[in-house]
């Protein structure tokens, strides 16, 4: 506890807004006696088709459960065994049951858990509804950042030594997406042009059951508490993708069928939906999530958001009727390029969560680890920024560093007052959307992946000629969404870019023209580094392998 | 693709341009299963870029999307068109100053959520290596359905008391004090006493039960508060005529 630390805690949105409210399912940490570190550890290696830092996963899963007991210290209301010690649940690609849970609302006791512990502490300022729009740089050292107050639209100048990004994803790129409004790369978009290299952002996840109206999520432990998946004849087809043989219904095993990763599981859909073997709905084609023998009351007691949300938002009540869904993007495993400190390469500047990369989550994240990344990493950063802040910050150039906050300002001013631009925020993102959707989704290739790099430079070129409807000052949102949709193309561009040069199929990057994992060439992170006019450049680093070398990846449980 | 043009009168009020706010009238081509959210989102979309509101999540977790509609507090993003004959009048929540458009000023609520200590404060200073606090699953149940408020503040909107008097703590904030409170790990039911057994606490409380009625997370606030006013009134008997039983 550091005291005489002053901390500002900005958010474009309340922090009780926050996305991570909406996560459901759950936070992996070992914490059961028939659990070990070495399971966790080659769980999420697997899961991540090798491509996590091996120190890193180490180091994680050593801190996950200190922070998961922290929060219970902290009053978060974990769902409990008769003897009231914390129970967990079964998640997709985890071999043990480790998954500590609230309900089906977990994200949500998380976030509010740690918003409302806050309060406690008297030297957090916040700035609530406060929109971060440049990191201000001098001499290789992240010397603030400068933001617009919603409420006055005027901007800020933050000057701070040390800056923590924590700002989540950026689903909404794509236009079929669990992520609410705000995800739009924001964070990841900030240290981007500030010179910090976009981490694995070709690694896009695709949540295998969402809505198909809406996109909202049904939590991975639909199938943990023993839902089943099935096509239009009723056959549980991941047995015919690798993830078989099929275990009884309603008795889940780990690690196999339902409880394959996510990658695998939204592979299968797009293989099934090509043989026709989906269900045709006025919302596309779905395979169908069947909860029925859970029964009324498990579904009450465990699942009640999801019951909830199907039968309004859809009109199907899961414990009378299979749900529709299909899968939808959900996380992106690529972020700011951090190291196994939360570290960027830019002096004071640290990130943690969805808009890092540091990476544990490789090739594709199994579904509970980023609940307790953003914990085990939401501190490392804390304490490397305290570490750094210790060491005595260089003497900046105030000049310099107000000259940079005034050139952030005049930029927005230009974006401002400009007109005759012609181009719209809703025209262009919509066209953002449809390149996403069409060439980077489940399954992408080298033609379509060309196409949408050339369609989004293009895209880039023009929102320089955006012309706001709303010139005035108090919470101007057409403003807001004009600053979002700039944050969006520029990670949209590092997705595609970065996908199009890795020409091999790894995890949540699938190419139907590479369709094989090349670890000669590609057992390498992608770094994606801003450059003002044009792509990208794409450089790698190397991955961490301390012991599992890369192997295969095998769902097919224990029965082999 | 549209099944049905929804007619939307929605409230405006921009501070820098308007001396009052006004209605302004939407046509909106609608789905059948669409929320009001939609709808608006729609109008932000096609129509008008400069109306502002809140929203985020779209599945009534993040609490930003409420409103009054038809008179109503309602979450946006769960108020069914289909619940809706004629026009649907939307605007901002009741109660609250309006910043502009349909987006509030909370900050009243932001205060008073602080003031209640809405964390917890332990009873043993167990460290977090010895591990977890037991918690049986009956003792979670106490309190359970109080950790479930969103914040959404809908409650404050329905509130008759909050419109008289301002100063009133509120259903929501009072709520996750006594979620608290009734949190077996939890020892600092007196610290939050001096604050939500106050004059500006549970006792301005009338019991018109309107809080519960829409809290779209069935936190039933009304009942909270009552059982409030029940321990407190435990308390005083405690003090005055049984002083020796004080803990």
């Amino acid at each position: 506890m550091r005291p005489e630390l002053k901390i500002a805690l900005v958010s474009k949105v309340y922090p009780m807004r926050s996305h991570t409210c909406a996560a459901e399912g759950g936070a992996a940490g070992v914490i059961k006696s028939d659990d070990s570190m070495d399971h966790h550890f080659h769980d999420t290696v697997g899961g991540g088709d090798w491509l996590s830092d091996q120190d890193a996963v180490d180091f994680f899963i050593r801190e996950a459960p200190k922070e998961l007991l922290q929060l219970e210290h902290w009053g978060c209301p974990w769902s409990r065994e008769p003897n009231g010690s914390v129970a967990v649940r079964p998640f997709g690609g985890m071999k043990k049951q480790r998954t500590w849970f609230a309900a089906d609302k977990s994200g949500f006791h998380i976030l509010h858990t740690l918003f409302q512990t806050s309060l406690k502490f008297p030297s957090i300022q916040r700035f609530d509804e406060y929109y971060v729009t440049d990191l201000v740089v001098d001499d290789g050292r992240c010397c603030g950042f400068t933001a617009i107050e919603m409420r006055s639209g005027q901007i800020k100048f933050f000057r701070a030594n040390a800056v923590i990004i924590a700002s989540g994803g950026a689903g909404r790129m794509f236009p079929f997406t669990t992520n609410g409004a705000i995800k739009t790369g924001d964070g990841m978009a900030l240290a981007y042009r500030a010179g910090v290299p976009l981490k694995d952002m070709e690694f896009v996840q695709y949540h295998p059951t969402g809505l198909p109206n809406t996109g909202t999520l049904l939590t991975e432990a639909c199938r943990g508490e023993g839902g089943i998946l099935v096509n239009k004849n009723g056959r549980r087809f991941l047995q015919d993708y690798g993830m078989g043989p099929e275990t009884p219904v309603g008795q889940p095993v780990l690690k196999t069928m339902e409880l394959g990763p996510r990658d695998r599981v939204s592979q299968a859909f797009w293989h099934e939906q090509k043989k026709g073997n989906m269900v045709p709905t006025r919302w596309g084609d779905c395979m169908m999530l069947d909860l029925r023998h859970l029964g009324e009351k498990k579904i009450d007691e465990r699942l009640p958001l999801v019951r909830d949300m199907a039968t309004s938002y859809l009109g199907v009540d899961p414990v009378t009727d299979p749900v529709p869904v299909r899968p939808v993007v959900h996380y992106m495993m690529g972020g700011i390029d951090t190291d196994i400190r939360a570290a960027t390469s830019l002096a004071g500047l640290y990130a943690a969560g969805e808009c890092a990369c540091v990476s544990i989550n490789g090739a594709n994240r199994l579904g509970s680890n980023s609940l307790t990344e953003l914990l085990v990493f939401g501190r490392r950063a804390a304490i490397s920024a305290i570490e750094y802040l210790d060491g005595g910050t260089a003497v900046a150039n105030e000049t310099a560093v107000t000259a940079g906050a005034d050139a952030a300002q005049a930029r927005l001013r230009e974006l401002f007052n400009r007109s005759g631009g012609g181009e719209t925020i809703a025209g262009l993102r919509k066209e953002m959307m449809a390149t996403m959707e069409e060439h980077a989704g489940i399954y992408r290739s080298g033609e379509g992946l060309e196409q949408a790099c050339s369609t989004l430079a293009g895209l880039r070129r023009r929102y320089a000629s955006i012309e706001l409807h709303d010139k005035t000052n108090v919470y101007n949102t057409d403003l807001l969404q004009a600053l979002e949709l700039g944050a969006m193309l520029d990670c949209a561009e590092a997705v595609t870019v970065s996908a199009l040069a890795r020409r091999e199929s790894r995890g949540a990057h699938q190419r139907l023209d590479f369709t094989a994992r090349d670890d000669t060439t590609y057992l390498r992170h992608s770094l994606a580094s801003y450059r003002n006019a044009g792509p990208p450049a794409i450089g790698y680093s190397d991955v961490v392998i301390t012991r599992s070398p890369p192997g295969v990846r095998d769902y097919s449980g224990e029965q082999k | 693709m549209s099944e049905r043009i929804v007619e939307l009168e929605v409230l405006r009020f921009n501070p820098e341009t308007d001396a009052e706010p006004r209605f302004q009238r939407y046509s909106v081509p609608c789905m059948n299963e669409w929320v009001v959210l939609d709808a608006l989102n729609h109008v932000k979309e096609a129509i008008d870029p400069t109306l502002s509101y809140r929203w985020s999540c779209h599945m009534a977790v993040c609490g930003s999307c409420g409103m009054m509609i038809n008179g109503e507090p309602k979450l946006a993003c769960k108020a069914f068109l289909r619940a809706y004959d004629g026009v649907i009048r939307v605007e901002p929540l009741a109660n609250f100053p309006i910043q502009r458009d349909l987006v509030t000023v909370i900050d009243d609520f932001i205060t008073k959520l602080k003031r209640v200590k809405p964390y917890l404060v332990p009873k043993s200073d167990q460290p977090v290596e010895a591990g977890e606090f037991r918690q049986t699953p009956a003792e979670l149940k106490r309190y359970k359905q109080y950790t479930l408020c969103i914040n959404c503040m809908l409650c404050y909107a329905a509130c008759p008391e909050y419109a008289l008097v301002p100063k009133f703590i509120g259903p929501a904030a009072i709520s996750l004090a006594h979620r608290y409170n009734e949190d077996s790990r939890d020892g600092g039911r007196e610290e939050r006493q001096q604050e939500i057994a106050s004059g500006e606490g549970v006792w301005e409380c009338s019991f018109v039960g309107a809080c519960s009625e829409v809290c779209p997370e069935h936190v039933d606030p009304a009942g909270a508060l009552q059982q409030v006013k029940i321990r407190s009134t435990v308390d005083w008997y405690q003090e005055h005529l049984m002083p020796w039983s004080k803990k």
